[in-house]
């Protein structure tokens, strides 16, 4: 560790594929997985272990009267039932640090205490000997709930959520200029009213946590964790009065993620507590019907924005009221997504004013946070609405409209007088006009235009859209990442990162690989293991590559250069004249000479070796990448659509993605990231939504409610990976890839209907069903 | 109620398993549990999404919407006995080729379902393919790379004889 | 999501199943054919038959056999079944187009047509088929058997004529003359999802002109129907899509839904002018 060369940490990777990098190499993750020998949570067990199953209210909205469980109780094979009572040391679960002030009291607790907010929602926790009894039991708890009147929307003036608090927990605002002054002198004013409908990640694997007590070792461990293994962790320590040091999360293979698995929740809580008190392993796996109603919901906002434009269409300003529908909760991400929604919504445009009010506002449904692209999938949608709504008005095409207003290279870094979550927006680099003309090129927009006249003069109901969007990725500020070479020449790469399955794995062994001149497919990486690093900051905000990635690359250079230090004198070359191929470190020039394995230099460097005299042994290097700023990769989505007239049924035949990331360490995983992203972007443009009766009851609590994409819905999808814009901001240059398939779908699609029907702002509300089409096809009843 | 329990047999990849289960236990849970195969996964566990296919007598099955006392004596493959030792299957191999997953959780599914096609079916043609591969969910990958992985399946086998 | 418990029967025979039937009925005991429909039921705990009479043990209720004009079908035939190679002929061809309708590959297998026809689901194309064709159910009990004919049989959503100690032993569809056309069109969200609109349409050409026309509608109201005002206005006049629309809009006012959804009702007219036009071979 302290025999790291200095200077490394500046070493930028050169452009173009490289040994490793750049390069579609097969995922090191899938042997086992291709063969079911996956660990996933469902798949752990352990002697002894009993099984939770979670009472969760039937009610949205109620005074919690009494629980009684003594049927429960009583039933064999159940070994506890716990309500708050029994739960009353431990706190509301937090959420990450916020500069939003006044959340505390919106927390949710982890058993319902005097009242239920959503159907779903935790009320006890039966423990029993298996998974089938747990559940028999459940059924026999009594909960009597005195109904009261559910909120169930978000722009409706707050209510109580208890005596003293109200239903709006905070407003976000953000802005610049003096946008009065823009609306009064404008040529134009747009106003639109827009609606972004309830959906969320719906991974295939469900929640689970498996939670043991290792009393020989006075350890905790958790099982089935993801994404923040370390917050989680210490925030899990610190709720149970436990230290940090004392409690492991162990993440196995992960079955999807997209935001809303590996945040805290309140059965990881009850899972560890019940392990420590009921002193046997608790193993609680979530079902489909509870995913729905229990994890993390998102998506949800209603915009009222207005634009001012000048007579070019240039944007003067955007005023911007929407209205956030959070569920009963605050959870673990505060009102981040308020935040990134109201920051992030600007997109790629000039705008010299801005004002935007966020309101967070509490409804009696599932809480609601992060789900792929979150606060952008949203605002890409209301922002590229707006812009079509001003090309229309003042009859400029919306492409030409688009690159008016498109924050131009050579402006770039351009500063947004804006922050979010922390960090000033900057635009860092990106040539956004050449993106859209190659877009558009690829997707044969002008010979497609043609297409469709020809197809609507035939009869068919056909249209194209096409939408601008900006992401964010590489969110810091930090991650750290540990590489050692044994002394049988294996490379382990430990790191902070977290999977949900996208392929991490493969892609740091790459990155270490190409510094350190090994074979990638050797390389153990090992991550979301809170024993194995002491921090870490996991898997989300399409961070892991950009972050870990580049802390990967700086420690794998700094052992390459610790070696070659090493090998040097015993080779009697300089260091200068070597390099490592293949695991061997030899001549750089190719000639014949001495050489040494980096087994051998490993084997010089162990603690019984009188050369290491002074330092730490090993050839091992920790190094962590700090970044405060994000960066921003962006793109465009065009669609192509056909209407069904007599249905109402809107088929996406032709799509693309079109991303600049940077610099694709594995193309093959990017495109598998972007054609995974568009899938679910599509899903909450025409299929997924979390529907609630007047009641507050959940009406999407089934597969067959509640539509994911297959294989029948998706188009043929041309994926464009652009590497024009290196990030400056790391020394792989790369920007993250995991939410730019996401961001645009919503807003690309509703344009192509918008012209499919020849109504200009027709759409205005996702998911589009056929119902709504039809309406629009049909035309005001004469 | 009493726990009235059943003793059946599930041979499940040539192997036979004697096990001693209530009549409730379904058919996934019982390779899951009993039989110690997790490979088999639990996507919803009212047959919609298919992570839990196996084959059963050669067709294709949810194991969620059987009861493992139906399953006795019959003849159950699921995802563990794909390969042969240490040699995958021209599937397996194809999935791994073509990046035809992410998490792997719909994956053996998706596998069970793909060798049911290829033994059947193999000169399916591309709609029907579509249809039939639309039995089962995923999450991460779009579906167009399971796709093109049964189809490379196809060719292989056919190149190696196999039908 | 585990199923409540039940003490489980597997009958070897026809006469064991119907007087298991008859002891368990009393107590919310239930024939288990596929499962498909059922276990997912009892999965989310919406059902909890303290029995169930698991059939798939009794090898003569594997009947599938053209007899004189009909096709007799047992209760343990599967929905992969139905269809060429093992029917043939104008019935064979339409059972295969509306089977691949019916949800996908895995349940089919599983799957079957008695079972179907005995749950009800006003989406149940199978259902919508012997409404249509106008198949006769046999029922029988340990107190004897009955027949009874597909527009009593069907009674409302989930409801049949079936009592609780009766079992659908045969499900006789009569076959279609040779020559006859067949066109069948589904509305769903995605392919194998729950029918919101699906109709049937046979006939056979005369002379340019159809005859002997049947119109059945099913997903939309709470249980499939012929529709036979529809059929008269088809019955010997020349295919066309002029003639098609206006059968299908004067059907609509007849059609009770089962939600307030005025989407269902454009669906159900798409429904019918689709179907219609498949089986006379024009354009949609």
């Amino acid at each position: 560790m302290d025999g790291t060369t200095h200077g490394t940490d500046d070493a930028r990777m050169a452009a173009g594929p490289g040994e490793a990098v750049g390069r579609a190499v097969t995922r090191l993750e899938d042997p086992p997985l291709v063969r079911g020998r996956g660990l996933f949570a469902a798949d752990v067990n352990f002697p002894r272990q009993i099984h939770m199953r979670i009472v969760r209210a039937e009610l949205a909205h109620g005074l919690l009267r009494s629980v009684d469980a003594t049927a429960a109780c009583a039933l064999p094979g159940v070994v506890a039932v716990w309500t708050a009572a029994d739960v009353a040391d431990i706190p509301s679960i937090p959420f990450r640090a916020t500069k939003v002030q006044g959340l505390e009291p919106y927390c949710q607790p982890v058993l319902a205490r005097e009242r239920v907010r959503y159907v779903g929602e935790p009320i006890a926790a039966v423990f029993a000997e298996d998974a089938y009894l747990a559940e028999d039991a459940a059924e026999l708890v009594a909960v009597d709930i005195e109904p009261l009147p559910a909120v169930l929307d978000a722009a409706a003036p707050p209510a109580e959520f208890a005596p003293g608090l109200h239903t709006e927990p905070t407003i976000v605002r953000k802005g610049f200029g003096d946008v009065d002054a823009a609306f009064a002198v404008a040529h134009a004013v747009v106003e639109l009213d827009l609606s972004v409908g309830r959906h969320s990640g719906v991974p295939l694997e469900t929640r689970g946590a498996i939670a043991r007590y290792d009393a020989a070792r006075d350890i905790l461990e958790l099982h089935g964790a993801a994404k923040k293994q370390h917050w989680n962790r210490d925030e899990i320590a610190r709720l149970l009065g436990r230290p940090p040091s004392s409690v492991h999360l162990f993440e196995g293979h992960v079955g999807g993620g997209f935001g809303v698995r590996g945040e805290l929740y309140p059965e990881d809580l009850l899972a560890c507590a019940a392990a420590l008190r009921l002193d046997r392993p608790v193993k609680w796996i979530e079902d489909r019907r509870e995913n729905f109603l229990a994890t993390n919901h998102s998506r949800q906002q209603r915009h009222r924005i207005r634009a001012a434009v000048d007579a070019e269409g240039r944007l003067l300003a955007i005023d911007d009221v929407f209205f956030h529908d959070q569920g009963a909760y605050v959870r673990t991400h505060g009102a981040r997504v308020v935040d990134l929604a109201a920051g992030m919504l600007p997109g790629p445009y000039r705008l010299p004013a801005y004002r935007v009010a966020g309101h967070f506002r509490l409804t009696n449904k599932t809480p609601a946070a992060t789900y792929r692209a979150p606060g952008r999938y949203e605002t890409t949608f209301v922002r590229e609405r707006l812009m079509d709504a001003i090309a229309t008005r003042l009859a400029i095409d919306p492409i030409e409209l688009r690159r008016r207003n498109l924050v131009a290279t050579a402006e770039m870094p351009y500063p947004r007088p804006l922050d979010v979550l922390g960090s000033d927006v900057v635009l860092d680099s990106g040539d956004y006009a050449k993106l859209l003309d190659q877009a558009l090129d690829r997707f044969g927009w002008k010979a497609l235009r043609e297409s469709i006249a020809a197809r609507r003069a035939s009869g068919e109901c056909v249209g194209a859209g096409l939408a601008f969007f900006v992401e964010k990725s590489g969110l810091g500020p930090s991650d750290g990442v540990r590489i050692t070479v044994d002394h049988t020449g294996t490379v382990e790469l430990v790191s902070g990162a977290a999977s949900v399955g996208q392929g991490v794995d493969t892609v740091l062994a790459q990155i270490c690989a190409e510094a350190l001149g090994v074979g990638y497919s050797g390389i153990r990486v090992v991550r979301g293991r809170t024993d194995r690093i002491e921090f870490g900051n996991g898997a989300h905000a399409s961070r892991v590559t950009v972050m870990s990635g580049s802390a990967t690359w700086q420690a794998a250079q700094a052992v390459r250069a610790m070696a070659l230090e090493t090998a040097a004198p015993l080779l009697q070359l300089s260091p200068e004249v070597l390099t490592i191929r293949d695991g061997v470190i030899q001549r750089k020039d190719g000639a014949t000479g001495p050489s040494m394995t980096l087994a051998e230099i490993a084997r010089r460097m162990g603690p019984n070796s009188a050369a290491m005299r002074g330092r730490t042994p090993g050839l091992t290097v920790e190094k962590w990448f700090w970044s405060d700023h994000m960066t921003y990769p962006y793109g465009v989505h065009c669609a192509l659509v056909r209407i069904d007239r007599g249905t109402g049924a809107v088929k996406v035949e032709r799509y693309l993605v079109a991303n600049d990331i940077g610099r694709a360490i594995n193309p093959m995983l990017v495109e598998g990231q972007i054609a995974g992203g568009f899938a679910q972007g599509l899903g909450g443009a025409l299929y997924e939504e979390f529907r609630y009766d007047e009641t507050g009851q959940p009406l999407s609590t089934t597969f067959a409610d509640y539509l994911i994409p297959t294989a029948t819905e998706m188009p043929a999808l041309d994926v464009l990976i652009a590497e024009d814009a290196p990030s400056p901001l790391n020394p792989l240059g790369i920007k993250g890839a995991g939410e730019g398939g996401t961001n645009a779908v919503g807003a690309a699609i509703a344009a192509a209907v918008d012209d499919a029907l020849g109504q200009p702002g027709a759409i205005t509300t996702l998911p589009i069903l056929p119902g709504a089409v039809m309406h629009l096809l049909d035309g005001p009843a004469p | 109620m009493m726990r009235e329990l059943h003793d059946i047999t599930l041979v499940v990849n040539g192997r036979s398993h004697a096990i001693r289960v209530e009549a409730r236990r379904t058919l996934a849970d019982a390779i899951r549990e009993e039989c110690g195969l997790t490979g088999t996964h639990l996507g919803c566990e009212h047959g919609v999404c298919g992570a839990c296919t196996v084959l059963v007598d050669d067709q294709p099955v949810r194991a969620c919407l059987m009861f493992a006392v139906q399953a006795d004596g019959r003849a159950i493959r699921t995802v563990e006995g794909l390969a042969r030792g240490d040699t995958l299957s021209p599937l397996q191999k194809a999935f791994i080729e073509q990046h035809a997953l992410q998490c792997g959780y719909c994956t053996p599914g998706f596998l069970m379902l793909g060798t049911a096609i290829l033994e059947q079916n193999p000169d399916i043609g591309d709609e029907e393919l579509v249809e039939i591969l639309s039995s089962n969910l995923c999450r991460c990958t779009g579906y167009a790379n399971i796709l093109r992985a049964v189809r490379v399946a196809t060719a292989a086998m056919r190149e190696e004889g196999v039908a | 999501m585990k199923p409540a418990a039940f003490r489980y029967h597997a009958p070897r025979t026809e006469e064991e199943a119907l007087a298991i039937l008859a002891a368990v009925a009393p107590e919310d005991g239930r024939i288990l054919a596929g499962g498909q429909s059922l276990m997912p039921t009892m999965a989310f705990r919406m059902a909890r038959p303290a029995h169930l009479v698991d059939i798939n043990g009794v090898a003569a209720f594997g009947l599938l056999a053209a007899e004189g004009d009909v096709l007799r079908i047992g209760p343990c035939v599967r929905h992969a079944m139905l269809g060429a190679p093992l029917v043939g002929g104008p019935l064979g061809a339409l059972l295969g187009t509306v089977r691949r309708h019916i949800a996908h590959l895995p349940i089919r297998t599983r799957g079957t047509f008695c079972g179907s026809l005995a749950h009800a689901d006003p989406a149940s194309e199978w259902c919508l088929v012997s409404a249509t064709l106008g198949a006769e159910m046999v029922l029988r009990s340990v107190g004897g058997t009955r027949r009874v004919a597909a527009a009593e049989f069907f009674q409302g959503i989930m409801t049949t004529a079936l009592a609780a100690d009766e079992m659908l032993v045969e499900a006789r569809l009569p076959l279609l003359a040779e020559g006859t056309r067949s066109g069948f069109y589904e509305f769903s969200r995605r392919p194998g999802d729950f029918a919101q609109a699906m109709a049937i349409a046979t006939f056979t050409l005369d002379g340019g002109v159809m005859s002997a026309p049947r119109l059945g509608l099913g997903g939309v109201e709470d249980r499939p129907c012929r529709l036979p005002a529809a059929e008269a206005m088809l019955d010997s006049q020349p295919p066309s899509a002029a003639l098609f629309a206006a059968v299908a809009a004067a059907a609509l006012p007849g059609v009770v839904p089962m939600t307030d959804d005025p989407h269902r009702l454009r669906l159900a007219e798409t429904a019918i002018i689709r179907a219609l036009s498949r089986a006379a071979g024009l354009p949609e």
